[in-house]
Formats: structure tokens, C-alpha cells, sequence
């Protein structure tokens, strides 16, 4: 992640990142290999 | 807020505080292989009372070295120890099964919930009023036709009729949202709105999955498989219907959306041997139950350490589990798409793992493919349990 | 029983239809319809009842779900459990919780006799 000149935007950002980061949602029914 | 680009200690408590970025995305990991597996697939006895011809498991005639009750729940619990959160049970006929109850409330009492797959003829009134009373319980029907005309022709006479019935008797005992789960074929890929309306009609939950070469699909698989439009078509249809399942069944088709950036629902991976694995009615592992074969067995339940040594330590999942190569695949721009397509498929039309999927949508394999089957260096299935030569047509006993 | 129940969809807070109304000065805690299953990088909570499929990708966020119940609000539970304590690890942590309400994985604690059927 590379430091931007505007503090703010960088917060949002990672924090945005973190999220993704922290909890994903699958389908149990997306998973190939299960008929 | 004090993040400032200018001081390194800054940068360096930034990576610290969120340990999560060294957390791989969650395909990858998915990739490398879990401690158990997230859900399975469970024949539960190669006997059936139809004869389907693209059956995946070449079902009809019990195997003599069928799991008893007491080993089909000795699995139960070990699923249930390994914290697998659902299992999916088939064969052949499940419910042939005489304890086929047993083993379904038994995997409900140990919190591991259950779908079924199940041609329907079984499902009366009583049944139905049974499973619309159990628990963690999901049902799903085989049809592959709209029509019985459509479907018969795949599935045998007088089997639309049946699933149909056993539709009935779900609604009628207010069952709940049950599924149906169609294999498109080049027959039936013109009826998807017509049953998404069948199914909307129920309140059920449509289903629509590959049909891959592999049991009986073997032989009928040139005569059954999408062209190369009918790819197209299904590609886009799935996309403007994403709350149609498909079991990630599709995604060797997301070269169709390389250039829009569309791809279809799901993971996009194979799990096999990864998240996910047969178990088989005589406890033989596989990685998928579209490979049954010698080539990809893993181990047996009756084997010391039971299926949770076959899933861990077994030598053909741990491979599964290393990166793969691209191989033939790699100069193409739509590998990131399509990931190589299904093991399986290539590997039931002769076609080298590295190699293109047969049903590459941009075309790649069609020339091996032929080539593959004009040399007869297609295998066969290590399992046949078919009651009698199957034809297009045949009445079910 | 079939999945994606009626009695599922009203087991969804009100709150927790928009992530961004969570309300971390709320108690919650774990629900009781889940598996939780430890992986490597944090775990897997599979809902029973919905039957959606959540990959908690931290084990700090793992001992959060787990310690939610024994705190009087899930800011407190963030407070004790969570390090650094900064805000932006206060924010991606509500925010990891709010994400976790909307699918289920947590409920807020009632402590009224609920009206619902």
C-alpha cells in the first residue's frame, strides 16, 4: 500500500481494505465439486 | 486520524495493526486445502432404480461391499467431529436405502445439515410430511426437461411424471423451498425460462449444473453436450439470473466475460480434494464425484485413520493441493478467467490436466477432443454398477 | 425444513438490514443457529438456518464474536479484546461486526421477552 499526500484518503482507504479483509461471504453452493 | 506518508514509524505500525494483510484472499487459501472440507457429496448406494444416461456415478445394481448402517453412521460422526457443515447425499437412489432415515436424522442430531439428491419416485405423501418435519433438511430433485417428452428421453419413461409428483407431495405438506436441479443439456438449455417459472410456481429454488463426460456421460456426452452458441446463451442467462444456483459448476465458461470483466457467481475454482470430496457407497474417497476413478481415489473409510487421515494425509489430495500450472493454458488471456476448466471433463475426453477444458469456450480443445476420441485414449470409469446397457429411452424397472 | 425461512428472515435485526446502522453500543453475541469452525487464518461460520457461508478472516476477530457476549456492548467487547486500539482498528472492527450481523453470525442480546413469534 503506498502512502498518498492526503492523509484522509489514505484512512479511508485502509480502512475500506480492512474490511474486505476481516469477513467474506461464500456460497456453500458455489463451491464446485458438489452435485 | 494521523496516518502521514512522511514517517516510517507511521508506515510501520500501519502493517503491524492490521495483521490481517498478510491474510491471503480467501480463493487461495481455499485452494491450499482446509483441515476438513466445507461440505461433501455422500453416495449412499450405487443401486437405482432408473438409468439415467449421463449418470455420473454409471448407478443401478447395489454393490455387495456396500457400507453397512452401523460404518454409514460411524462417517456420520466422523463428519460431524470434523466440523463439516453439510453433507450432500446421493447415489445412485438414496432413499433406496433402507436406512436411509437413520442416516439422515443421525447427521441432524450432530448438527451437520443435510441435502439430498434424489430422483423423487420415493417421495409419497408420507414421505414428505416426514422430511417436511426434520430438521436442517434440503431436498433436491433431478429433472432434465421441462417436458416429460425432454426428459424421459434422458432420465426414462415415466420419470418426469415421478419428480413431478414428489414436487406435489413437497408443496402439499408444506415442505418449504425444496430444489430442483436441472444438467443443461443441448436439449434442454431452450427451457431455462420455462422452468425457472416451474420453479418459481413451487417456491423452489432452481439449480442448473454442467453436464460433465464422466459415469455413463461418457458415452453420451458428445450427443448431450452445449454447443458452442448454447455456451453463450447459458453464460448470459446465469448472469441475468444470479439467484439460479449452479454449483460453480460454470466457470470455465467466465472466458465468455474476459473482455467485459463479467464472471459468473461462486468461487471459480475446482474443489476437489480442496473444500470439498466424494465419498463413495463402498467408502472409497474420491476427489469429486465426477472422478470416479482410480486415478483420483484417495483412500477408503475402512481404511485405520478413517476418512479424516484420507483427507488430510492422503497423497493424491495433498497434490491436488499444490499450485497447478498453467501449461497449454498459460499464453492464453482468459486464464485468469476460466482457471483451465474441470479436471474432470478433460480428463473423461482424453484431454492432458494441463491442457484446455473440452468445453473451452473460446474453442481451444475442439480439435483435441476429436483427436482424443478418434485414438480410443478416452478412459472409462474404474466403477460400473449399470443394470443393463443403457439406451435413450429405456423404461426404469 | 427448508432454508431462507420465514422465522430466518425475521431473526434479521432491523439494524443490521444496513451495515452502517449497526449498533456497536449494543450488546450482542454469538447465535446460537451457527458453526463456528477454526481455520488457520480465523474460521468459518456456516448459519444453519440461512445456510450462508462467512469466513472470519482474523483470529482477533474470532475472540471478538466468541467474547461479544461477555461485555455489556460490542464497542466494550472491541475495547478489551481488539489491539491496537486505534480508530481505525475500532472502525474495520465494527465494521467486521456489522457485516457478521447482517448475515446472521451475531444477534443482539434480548433482554426483554421478545414479541416475536
Amino acid at each position: 500500500m503506498e502512502p498518498k499526500t492526503e492523509p484522509e484518503v489514505t484512512a479511508v482507504e485502509e480502512a475500506l481494505v480492512e474490511e474486505e479483509l476481516l469477513v467474506e461471504e461464500i456460497s456453500i453452493d458455489g463451491m464446485c465439486g458438489v452435485y | 486520524m494521523t496516518a502521514t506518508q512522511s514517517s516510517p514509524l507511521t508506515l510501520i505500525s500501519k502493517s503491524a495493526s492490521t495483521k490481517t494483510q498478510a491474510v491471503p484472499p480467501l480463493v487461495e487459501q481455499l485452494k491450499g486445502g482446509l483441515d476438513a472440507p466445507i461440505c461433501l457429496t455422500w453416495e449412499l448406494t450405487y443401486a437405482c432404480n432408473l438409468a439415467c444416461v449421463h449418470c455420473l456415478s454409471s448407478s443401478g445394481r447395489r454393490d455387495p461391499k456396500e457400507l453397512t448402517t452401523a460404518e454409514a453412521l460411524a462417517v456420520v460422526d466422523e463428519l460431524a467431529d470434523l466440523q463439516v457443515f453439510y453433507v450432500n447425499l446421493g447415489g445412485g437412489e438414496p432413499m433406496i436405502r433402507k436406512d436411509f432415515l437413520d442416516i439422515v436424522d443421525h447427521a441432524v442430531s450432530r448438527n451437520v445439515g443435510v441435502k439430498f439428491s434424489t430422483n423423487g419416485y420415493y417421495i409419497d405423501k408420507a414421505a414428505a410430511e416426514r422430511f417436511a418435519a426434520t430438521d436442517l433438511l434440503d431436498i433436491q430433485i433431478s429433472l432434465d426437461g421441462f417436458d416429460a417428452e425432454t426428459n424421459d428421453a434422458v432420465r426414462g419413461k415415466g420419470s418426469w411424471e415421478a419428480a413431478r409428483r414428489a414436487m406435489d407431495n413437497l408443496a402439499d405438506a408444506n415442505f418449504g423451498e425444496f430444489k430442483i436441479s436441472i444438467v443443461a443439456t443441448r436439449h434442454n438449455v431452450d427451457q431455462l425460462d420455462d422452468y425457472k417459472k416451474m420453479a418459481d410456481e413451487y417456491g423452489a429454488q432452481l439449480r442448473v449444473t454442467r453436464l460433465r463426460p464422466s459415469g455413463r456421460g461418457v458415452d453420451s456426452y458428445q450427443d448431450l453436450r452445449l454447443t458452442h452458441p448454447q455456451q453463450q446463451q447459458i453464460f448470459r442467462w446465469i448472469m441475468d439470473h444470479p439467484d439460479v444456483l449452479t454449483g460453480d459448476s460454470f466457470f470455465h465458461l467466465n472466458a465468455l466475460g474476459k473482455d467485459t470483466g463479467e464472471t459468473l457467481p461462486g468461487l471459480s475454482m475446482c474443489g476437489a480434494g480442496r473444500i470439498v470430496c466424494l465419498i463413495d457407497p463402498i467408502g472409497d474417497v474420491y476427489a469429486c464425484p465426477f472422478v470416479i476413478h482410480d486415478e483420483f481415489m484417495a483412500g477408503n473409510v475402512r481404511d485405520t485413520g478413517g476418512f479424516a487421515s484420507v483427507w488430510r494425509e492422503s497423497d493424491l489430495f495433498q497434490e491436488l493441493r499444490e499450485p497447478g500450472a498453467a501449461g497449454a493454458c498459460a499464453s492464453c488471456n482468459a486464464y485468469d478467467a476460466c482457471g483451465g476448466g474441470c479436471m474432470a471433463a478433460k480428463f473423461f475426453t482424453g484431454i492432458p490436466l494441463d491442457g484446455p477444458d473440452p468445453d473451452c469456450a473460446l474453442g481451444h480443445a475442439d480439435e483435441a477432443v476429436a483427436a482424443a476420441s478418434a485414438a480410443g485414449v478416452v478412459p472409462q470409469p474404474s466403477q460400473d454398477h449399470s443394470r443393463r446397457p443403457v439406451s435413450l429411452g429405456a423404461k426404469p424397472s | 425444513m427448508p432454508s431462507g425461512s420465514a422465522d430466518a428472515a425475521t431473526q434479521k435485526r432491523p439494524q443490521a438490514d444496513h451495515p452502517l446502522a449497526f449498533d456497536s453500543s449494543a450488546k450482542w453475541e454469538r447465535s446460537a443457529k451457527i458453526g463456528l469452525r477454526p481455520e488457520p487464518f480465523g474460521a468459518l461460520a456456516y448459519h444453519f438456518d440461512t445456510r450462508r457461508l462467512v469466513f472470519l478472516k482474523s483470529a482477533v476477530l474470532v475472540q471478538l464474536v466468541d467474547g461479544l457476549v461477555d461485555h455489556d456492548s460490542a464497542d466494550a467487547a472491541i475495547e478489551a479484546i481488539v489491539e491496537p486500539t486505534d480508530d481505525r482498528s475500532r472502525q474495520a472492527h465494527v465494521k467486521a461486526l456489522a457485516s457478521l450481523a447482517e448475515a446472521g453470525v451475531i444477534e443482539p442480546v434480548t433482554t426483554a421477552i421478545s414479541s416475536v413469534g
